[in-house]
């Protein structure tokens, strides 16, 4: 078995779950990764704090997207408050593979432009 | 690891492990390698999990040859003083050695020593002309001409000096083989507003070899300035700077088997002599005053405080070891391992190479992307392979926007690549393709 390109990872990234555009949305964030070309954008609609939708878009390597797409059926239905606590652990901890520090920023892209959506803050992780 | 001399059947590397792979067609046109040089680069000895390093990352920095590293060593712990300064011995060797380096350098590339300028690496020798030329002979009105394929080094300072100066900002186009169009060129100075024409030697994505010589005249005769961005050039094919005609070129050391922090920049002698200076502080002054400062002679005028004295020296070692090999050889092993190298890739389903077909067309490089797998990924599974590329864009996100793309995988090759390395990197690239079930 890959250490990284685990089966499960391959699918998300070949099929990945809750990915295109929402129209209408209420919140939208666009983020890159300009160090290997990965581009993440994001459209959220909300409803009673919570994520009531989502849905990723974009191009990127089999990381930035298959995280995306495993962490796109943990956001769905949570509380906004819950997502701005969300930190990188999270992520690493959710792909449950050994990501180096330069596959970090892969990782973490989806989260990165989530919580820009949300919070307004891009500068994460500082 | 077996070496390869000429057409011979091989192990293949990698995760196939193992296998003897039959010669093919390719094999037996794969022609001998004109140089067997791994041995003088002492970082190749590394092994990575058990494998050789196979780097095939020379367009972002070369690996040093002993003698190189020996120089720098030897210089610091022998020769080490000021520059400009010391009357005692000592100084006068460190002097000695820093102006020796010099030479070597300017008639490495068949430049004057008074005309051949130490900064730190490229991107500051074209900050110097952008700052020290640009500004003194760039305004409203005028246009500053660049091409699609530069790297931001040649790009990102232009764009300033337009924005500041009101002048416009051009870019000649790139075609689909990765190629410029002279008529454009043409058609650009015609319009009589364009004071300086930038480009590169080699392009770092597309390989391409412009026609240096042919546009300078060009440039020249509509009474225009050129510089040419010399980094991806210098380290693989003779390079004469006369010939080519550049008013100013820039190149850097450590991508020509030298130090990291060590540029070059040649400029045309009644420009440099016009320029006022880049930096300023001590060693480019020739007298200070309350009021003000008189600049010293070239090419200390451009050179601001305690140079890069080491890293010159080194520079100056990596030359000599160049011109030892011969430039002409350097070309003709890099043009026949990037033959084999674009060969081998063709085998690889879903791979699309970037810019000139012909490996007689291009520098040591090929750019390319995989269908289904992103640039990124493909580093990474060659990487477990011990093989070294680059993915990313490569600091040319125009050129990517141009070709459709967010970025590519690229090898290099140098002096110290073989054909192994090559095969190495298709195994990597047959063996991810399989892992990603495509």
């Amino acid at each position: 078995m890959d250490d990284l390109y685990r089966d499960y990872i391959l699918d998300h990234y070949k099929r990945p779950r809750n990915f295109g555009e929402l129209e209408p949305h209420d919140l939208e964030g666009e983020e890159h990764n300009p160090l290997c070309g990965d581009e993440l954008g994001v459209h959220i609609r909300v409803q009673d704090g919570r994520i009531a939708d989502l849905r990723f878009h974009g191009h990127g390597c089999a990381i930035s997207q298959a995280s995306a797409s495993i962490a796109s059926e943990e956001l769905m239905g949570m509380e906004l408050a819950e997502v701005e606590r969300l930190g990188a652990d999270w992520m690493i901890d959710l792909l449950g593979i050994p990501v180096s520090a330069t596959r970090r920023k892969c990782a973490l892209l989806n989260l990165k432009v989530v919580r820009g959506a949300v919070t307004g803050d891009h500068d994460w992780p500082a | 690891m077996s070496r390869v001399a000429g057409a011979t059947v091989q192990p293949a590397a990698g995760a196939g492990g193992g296998a003897l792979r039959s010669a093919t067609a390719a094999d037996a046109s794969a022609a001998p390698i004109a140089l067997d040089v791994r041995a003088d680069f002492p970082i190749l000895e590394r092994a990575f999990d058990g494998r050789p390093l196979r780097y095939l990352d020379s367009a972002s920095t070369s690996q040093k040859p002993r003698v190189v590293i020996d120089a720098l060593a030897e210089h610091l712990g022998t020769h080490n003083a000021n520059v400009h300064r010391g009357v005692y011995a000592l100084a006068q060797e460190a002097d000695a050695a820093y102006e020796q380096a010099r030479q070597r350098v300017a008639s490495f590339l068949g430049a004057d020593a008074r005309t051949t300028v130490f900064t730190k690496n490229v991107t500051e020798a074209i900050n110097l002309v952008a700052y020290a030329w640009g500004r003194t002979n760039v305004g409203a009105g005028d246009a500053v001409l660049i091409t699609q394929m530069e790297h931001h080094a040649n790009i990102v300072p232009w764009q300033l000096l337009c924005k500041e100066r009101g002048a416009t900002l051009r870019y000649l186009e790139v075609d689909e083989a990765g190629q410029l169009s002279p008529a454009q060129l043409d058609a650009e100075l015609a319009r009589g507003d364009v004071r300086l024409v930038a480009f590169t030697h080699v392009s770092n994505v597309l390989g391409t070899i412009n026609p240096v010589a042919e546009m300078t005249a060009r440039i020249r005769a509509a009474g225009a300035v050129s510089l040419v961005d010399g980094a991806q050039a210098v380290p693989q094919m003779p390079v004469d700077v006369g010939a080519l005609g550049a008013d100013f070129y820039a190149w850097t050391g450590h991508k020509a088997l030298g130090p990291t922090g060590i540029g070059v920049l040649h400029g045309d002698r009644e420009l440099l002599d016009a320029m006022p200076p880049f930096l300023t502080g001590g060693d480019m002054i020739a007298s200070v005053d309350f009021e003000g400062a008189t600049w010293n002679e070239l090419p200390y005028k451009f050179e601001a405080g305690t140079p890069p004295i080491a890293e010159a020296v080194g520079l100056g070692a990596a030359v000599e070891y160049l011109r030892g090999l011969g430039m002409d050889r350097v070309r003709t092993h890099e043009r026949e391992l990037t033959a084999y190298l674009l060969g081998r890739l063709a085998e690889v389903p879903g791979l699309r190479v970037v810019g000139p077909p012909l490996a007689s067309d291009r520098g040591g490089l090929a750019s390319f992307t995989i269908e289904g797998l992103h640039p990124h990924d493909v580093a990474e599974l060659a990487d477990r392979a011990g093989v070294c590329i680059r993915a990313g864009h490569h600091c040319a996100q125009p050129l990517m926007r141009c070709l459709g793309v967010a970025a590519t995988a690229r090898a290099s090759v140098g002096v110290y690549n073989e054909t192994a390395d090559v095969d190495a990197l298709i195994d990597a690239l047959q063996a991810g393709r399989k892992v990603f079930e495509l």
